[in-house]
């Protein structure tokens, strides 16, 4: 579904990823964890067409298409979801509006039929229960006055209404309580499908426990210096990211 | 030697014969602003603070026909002025000139009192002595004294102490095409006596392409405990040139609301200076305007707080696109012994292209104590996060940019408290957002 490979992009100058390469396929859930600083946000602001991102080499294929090549909207359309670390509060704009608006849009790119109120508010009804969001943060507008843990319910939940096919999931976890974290990830496992793949970035390993993966990568210095299955994630958080950084001296040197 | 603009003004008073001609008094007032007119001009293109955004060199170069001959048999479509929420009495003025087959003046409600000026001055001029005799010396501006001197028709309405007049009362405006350039002029009187309510709208619409000149001057006056909500919705032609200008005086407990959205004209002025005599007197205002292509859109609000423990919160919002160029200019004057003030201005814009231009000048002058006062200003460009973020959600750059333009404006037309008229608002704002391909 997405190939990844020796990718480089400089954000205001500043080369961030430094040769990353991934491969995700169909039904699977990756986590990405690694330091503060290591390139994570950067990798789903990429993915997603965040301006400002310049990909100075590799490539983003995602179902034989160049990815990089497509605008946000088309991203989007395509299947492509980002849960932002840092939902934007957009003042004036009604949360319902916006969630057909968008939903909407992205059928009519895909050449379905656009849904009318009453249809939309039918699925509204049906997923807004997975998330636990009540009626009323619908009518407002978007994330504005949303608590922390409100904004992250609402990245998910917008998920769970526009079926994306890869959800990058960028630091979802963070500044959640246990309740609120256990609530998105039931959102994330109810999700879970052959169809669809995640991509999980995180610091904590707490998330893991909840959402568990069938891959974890270790992000540092802008490329994946480890790989393996979920009991790697349990080990960075016995030892740390340092123990990694070494490991990863050792391979570079070894190279 | 006067310019174009002038002559041509001048020239066409001598000619003309407007209502209420050989009532000495007003002969003598509309000679001497006439006089005032032709010696000074327009103001300079230098060295006047008040027109310092506005040029007015293009203008001078025009000579306009005074009035419509054939106004009175110009077709207009009722689709021109119908506004949803608006269904009061109506009084139409077509290219300056009233129009009793498309006004709506049967059965006013009791208290209420509306009649065209020129009827008002046929009938008895005496009452509109006080304020058409009024010469506009101090303020010394042009388009005032042009329109003391030539203002053909207008609005009289008065609504009696203590009556509350529940439908919405609408004054229309249209500029209808005509063979030769024109100029129009209209004075319109409102008067609310003591506790009187009346929601007014003042609606510039367009029955195709109109480039005329219109001047409008309204003088408003509350009595004590009055209350006003006005609404200007300003959808004129794109090629027109419209100078409007409104003094309002409030007395004590007197309430007056403004809700302005300003969409068309290529050359607009709009004014609004409003007294707060009155203790504990209130003028709320909300105004937006968006503009595109070359218009050019100026609005001076000036807000006196003369009364004890006056209030008043001033909220407008502007857009430009393409080579459009606004103007806000917004003055809070608290004067000697007006203690207990409370104002607030805010006035925030958006630039939609890199050739557009706003300039946006606040003034606080404060001359009491124990005064709230607080002002903010600022220019900027749409949100780069919150675009992205509708985008990555699947909606499209243009309509993502209209979604948070839209949005932008919003805040200043939702406190209008009626429902059907502020949805309009919306509609007809959200139309006017730029559409535009991927950029």
């Amino acid at each position: 579904m997405l190939k990844i490979e020796n990718l480089h992009v400089r954000v205001a100058g500043k080369e961030i990823l430094r040769g990353l390469s991934l491969e995700v396929n169909a039904g699977e859930v990756h986590a990405i964890m690694g330091p503060n600083g290591a390139g994570k946000s950067t990798l789903g602001n990429v993915l997603a067409g965040r301006e400002g991102y310049e990909v100075t080499k590799g490539s983003v294929t995602y179902n034989g298409k160049n990815l990089l090549e497509l605008e946000p909207e088309q991203r989007a359309a395509e299947g492509v979801f980002l849960a932002f670390q840092y939902p934007v509060e957009i003042p004036g704009v009604n949360n319902t509006y916006f969630l057909r608006a968008a939903l909407n849009a992205q059928r009519k790119h895909r050449g379905e039929s656009e849904l009318d109120s009453m249809q939309f508010l039918k699925q509204v009804r049906e997923k807004i229960k997975v998330m636990q969001i009540s009626d009323e943060l619908l009518h407002r507008a978007v994330n504005e006055g949303f608590s922390g843990g409100e904004k992250k319910r609402n990245e998910i939940f917008q998920m769970a209404l526009l079926e994306p096919r890869l959800a990058i999931l960028d630091e979802t976890d963070s500044g959640l309580d246990i309740d609120a974290l256990k609530q998105v990830a039931q959102g994330v496992n109810a999700l879970r499908s052959p169809e669809r793949a995640f991509i999980v970035v995180t610091h904590y390993q707490r998330l893991l426990d909840y959402i568990v993966p069938d891959f974890v990568h270790v992000l540092a210095d802008g490329r994946i210096v480890e790989s393996g299955d979920k009991t790697l994630a349990l080990k960075l958080e016995e030892h740390g990211y340092a123990w990694v950084g070494e490991r990863g001296a050792v391979a570079e040197a070894r190279a | 030697m006067s310019s174009p603009f002038v002559q041509a003004m001048v020239a066409a008073a001598a000619a003309a014969r407007l209502p209420g001609s050989g009532i000495a008094w007003l002969d003598a007032a509309r000679r001497e602003s006439l006089d005032a007119f032709a010696a000074a001009g327009l103001p300079p293109a230098r060295g006047v603070e008040a027109w310092k955004y506005t040029a007015l060199r293009t203008l001078e170069q025009r000579r306009y026909a005074l009035g419509d001959a054939q106004a009175g048999a110009r077709a207009v479509a009722p689709e021109t002025w119908t506004l949803p929420g608006v269904d009061g009495p109506r009084m139409v003025f077509v290219n300056g000139t009233f129009r009793a087959d498309l006004s709506a003046l049967d059965a006013l409600p009791a208290g209420l009192t509306l009649v065209p000026l020129s009827r008002a001055l046929a009938e008895d001029a005496e009452p509109l002595r006080f304020f058409l005799t009024r010469m506009f010396r101090a303020s010394g501006d042009a388009f005032a004294r042009l329109n003391a001197a030539l203002a053909a028709d207008g609005a009289v309405l008065r609504v009696a102490a203590g009556a509350r007049i529940a439908a919405p009362v609408h004054i229309v405006h249209v500029g209808a095409p005509t063979e030769a350039e024109i100029a129009w002029h209209a004075r319109c009187l409102v008067e609310l006596g003591e506790g009187a309510e009346l929601s007014l709208v003042e609606h510039h619409a367009a029955a195709g392409a109109a480039p005329h000149f219109g001047n409008l001057l309204s003088d408003v006056v509350l009595r004590d405990r009055a209350r006003l909500a006005l609404t200007v919705l300003q959808d004129a032609d794109a090629g027109a040139t419209l100078f409007r200008r409104a003094e309002m005086r409030l007395g004590a407990d007197a309430t007056a609301t403004l809700h302005a959205l300003e969409l068309g004209g290529a050359l607009v002025r709009h004014e609004v200076h409003a007294s707060l005599d009155g203790d504990r007197a209130r003028f709320d205002t909300r105004g937006v305007f968006a503009l595109r292509g070359r218009q050019h859109v100026d609005t001076r609000l000036s807000v006196e707080h003369r009364g004890r423990d006056t209030a008043g919160d001033a909220l407008w919002r502007g857009i430009a696109d393409e080579r459009a160029r606004g103007v806000f200019q917004g003055a809070i004057v608290v004067a000697p012994g007006a203690d207990g003030a409370d104002a607030k201005l805010s006035n925030k814009n958006l630039l939609l292209s890199p050739q557009a231009e706003i300039d946006t000048k606040p003034v606080l002058e404060i001359y009491a104590d124990e005064v709230k006062a607080a002002h903010g200003a600022t220019v900027g460009q749409l949100d780069e996060r919150s675009l992205f973020y509708l985008r990555s959600r699947g909606i499209g750059a243009a309509e993502a940019r209209s979604l948070l333009t839209y949005a932008f404006c919003r805040a200043a037309l939702d406190s209008l408290s009626n429902a059907a008229l502020a949805e309009h608002l919306g509609t007809r704002l959200l139309a006017r957002l730029p559409i535009r391909g991927e950029d």
